[in-house]
């Protein structure tokens, strides 16, 4: 069942005819996606079927070699400046955390704040505060990631990319890389913050979380989207044979 | 509670000594330390016993007797009527000048091969790994002799100098240069120079904090520029220019006056620093690829621009992966600097361990003081960039 909120006309991500090519294999086919502001979406399918290249075509950490994508009004090109600004509104959470072991947990989260935003450090300070109260982890702010659980690293990494106060988050796997016990605390912060309204782009294999939270589901296999539709037809009655094939193997365990 | 409740029952039996690992290391280690003690004692006794039975005179008296040879650079007041004890101080401060500059030199041209290597320009990064693969690979030793014989050896005599700018000029004998004649009031100038630097100190200070308050940022790397190199010019300017420079002049067979470069110290210089930073790129390199791509994705992803992203992100933890390695790589290159005894260079070893020794005789005491020297050295150099990996070391658990 799918949570009530609002979900506005406006347009916040954009893709259309994206392709894309690692040398001779064709990654993207054809990829066409719109989500709507304040629409979350869940992205799965096999391994190798291209759902986490596509979320990562969307702040160019991959770059897509035909078709348009375009997030929130700004095309994405080889302009830096365009992706510097699809950058700053566009949050990303990785199955690794990727957080900075250099840095504690306070500076990780206030290091895009001061460098990017320009924000005084005390500022900045604050909003990192705010955040890892909202991941429940501000007791944690001094310490080295080197010194966390991976449950709360994932957390920290979440609030990392909140302090930027983006307007659209990606989520690549963010609960695979972690322990089973510490998978819900994860999840838990996600679907608080699904319900604040936050739109969202989630590759995950937690169907349990597709069903509460997202609007839409799609489902992708050798780089093209086969299936979408919302939770609750996707899961019940699902069209295509790789569909009902891929969901007879993750959901009979 | 009674006493025998308390007892283990392994306590109730008595353990023999030789089964606790604790008294058995003690024993091992007083037989080792005895027979250490016995070895040294042995040789201290035998090589003293030797020595009397040739007649030769320990201690170090000899450092006090005139030297009577001349040596062809000295950093200080030296002549052949310098005594043996002088002889070391000028080896040493040779050793020491061509290991810092080379140090120097090798740790630019290593940074700039090592990132070059990394570069996403073909050319630039093919350059890079041809110079690495090359100078790793041929011994410093030939690498001496190439620089020395092969090239400086090559240039021209005094009177057909070679002159690429005007006054300075390059034979066989060496670089000859302007000696800068310091007038009056040039004082001044480096004091200007010095109240820069602390100028630019304190307005880093001003706007890091102004950053933290305001987010506001300073264009600093212009203004130290600017105070560092424009504070003494200006300074020197208006003193009326208090700086002469005297030009070496041809006179009979050589030139006279200005500074000179002898030919061995560069070759020696040019060698050490081109092997050394050899080494030093693939230390670079390999730092920089140990910090994972993770990490400059997730500093991509937050919206920094790519010099940011190195400076705030990669750079400081490749820096720790790079010290250690590169600790020893200076190591070496201080002691590959006793290599100048092949091309006549006048370091420590060519002057101290090498004609000292030849005219004294006293090898014990000379060799001695020359492992010692290189041991200080390397233990100082190590303390301080191991003082300085503790702290960049990364905070774990």
């Amino acid at each position: 069942m799918s949570m009530t909120h609002q979900v506005e006309d406006k347009l916040m991500v954009e893709m259309r005819g994206v392709n894309k090519w690692y040398g001779q294999f064709h990654v993207l086919k054809d990829v066409n996606l719109e989500v709507k502001k304040g629409e979350r979406i869940v992205i799965c399918g096999p391994s190798g079927s291209g759902k986490s290249t596509t979320i990562r075509c969307i702040n160019r950490l991959e770059e897509h070699q035909k078709g348009d994508i375009i997030v929130d009004g700004t095309t994405l090109n080889n302009d830096l400046k365009n992706i510097e600004t699809i950058r700053r509104e566009v949050g990303m959470v990785f199955q690794h955390f990727n957080l900075f072991p250099h840095l504690t947990v306070l500076e990780n989260c206030a290091l895009a704040p001061i460098w990017v935003r320009k924000t005084p450090r005390e500022e900045a300070e604050e909003i990192a505060m705010k955040y890892l109260r909202r991941v429940k982890i501000e007791e944690q702010a001094l310490k080295y990631p080197g010194q966390l659980s991976g449950g709360q690293q994932q957390r920290v990494a979440i609030a990392r990319s909140l302090c930027m106060n983006p307007q659209v988050m990606l989520f690549d796997e963010p609960t695979s890389a972690l322990d089973p016990e510490m998978i819900k605390e994860v999840l838990d912060v996600m679907v608080e913050l699904a319900e604040e309204g936050m739109t969202m782009l989630c590759v995950t294999h937690e169907m349990g979380f597709a069903k509460t939270v997202a609007d839409r589901v799609i489902f992708m296999d050798k780089g093209q989207i086969i299936e979408e539709n919302e939770p609750h037809e996707f899961f019940n009655n699902p069209q295509s044979e790789r569909t009902k094939a891929f969901l007879s193997q993750i959901l009979n365990h | 509670m009674s006493s025998d409740a308390n007892k283990s029952p392994s306590a109730s039996q008595k353990t023999r000594f030789w089964h606790d690992p604790a008294k058995r290391a003690i024993l091992f280690q007083s037989l080792l330390v005895i027979a250490v003690l016995g070895f040294v004692g042995m040789i201290v006794q035998n090589t003293l016993h030797n020595l009397e039975s040739r007649g030769i005179t320990t201690g170090f008296a000899f450092l006090s007797q005139e030297a009577g040879f001349g040596i062809i650079q000295s950093l200080i007041d030296y002549s052949e009527s310098s005594s043996y004890g002088r002889t070391f101080f000028v080896g040493l401060l040779n050793t020491l000048l061509v290991s810092v500059l080379g140090i120097i030199a090798a740790t630019l041209l290593g940074f700039i091969m090592g990132i070059a290597r990394l570069s996403n320009n073909w050319l630039i990064s093919k350059v890079a790994s041809a110079y690495v693969e090359i100078f790793r690979n041929i011994p410093l030793l030939i690498q001496i002799f190439f620089w020395y014989f092969a090239v400086l050896r090559a240039l021209p005599s005094p009177r057909q100098s070679l002159e690429p700018i005007e006054n300075i000029f390059i034979n066989v004998r060496g670089l000859y240069m302007p000696e800068p004649i310091y007038g009056d009031g040039f004082g001044w100038v480096v004091a200007a120079f010095f109240i820069a630097v602390v100028a630019v100190f304190f307005i880093s200070r001003w706007s890091k904090k102004r950053q933290d308050e305001t987010g506001q940022r300073f264009p600093m790397l212009w203004t130290a520029a600017g105070l560092i190199i424009g504070l003494p010019l200006l300074v020197y300017w208006v003193m009326g220019s208090p700086l002469t420079w005297e030009a070496p002049v041809l006179k009979g067979f050589n030139f006279r006056g200005g500074m000179t470069i002898i030919p061995e110290l560069a070759a020696l210089w040019v060698a050490l620093t081109i092997y050394t930073a050899a080494f030093i790129a693939e230390i670079v390199r390999s730092g920089i690829e140990a910090v994972s791509h993770g990490q400059t994705e997730a500093a991509s992803a937050l919206g920094l621009n790519r010099g940011k992203v190195l400076r705030l992100v990669v750079v400081p933890q490749a820096v720790r992966v790079i010290i250690p390695p590169l600790t020893s790589q200076y190591l070496n290159l201080i002691k590959n600097s006793s290599l100048a005894t092949a091309i006549g260079y006048p370091d420590l070893v060519s002057v101290f361990a090498g004609t000292t020794l030849n005219q004294t005789g006293q090898a014990i005491e000379v060799i001695f003081m020359t492992m010692l020297v290189y041991l200080t050295l390397s233990l100082l150099v190590s303390a301080f960039m191991n003082w300085f990996n503790t702290r960049m070391a990364l905070v774990e658990r």
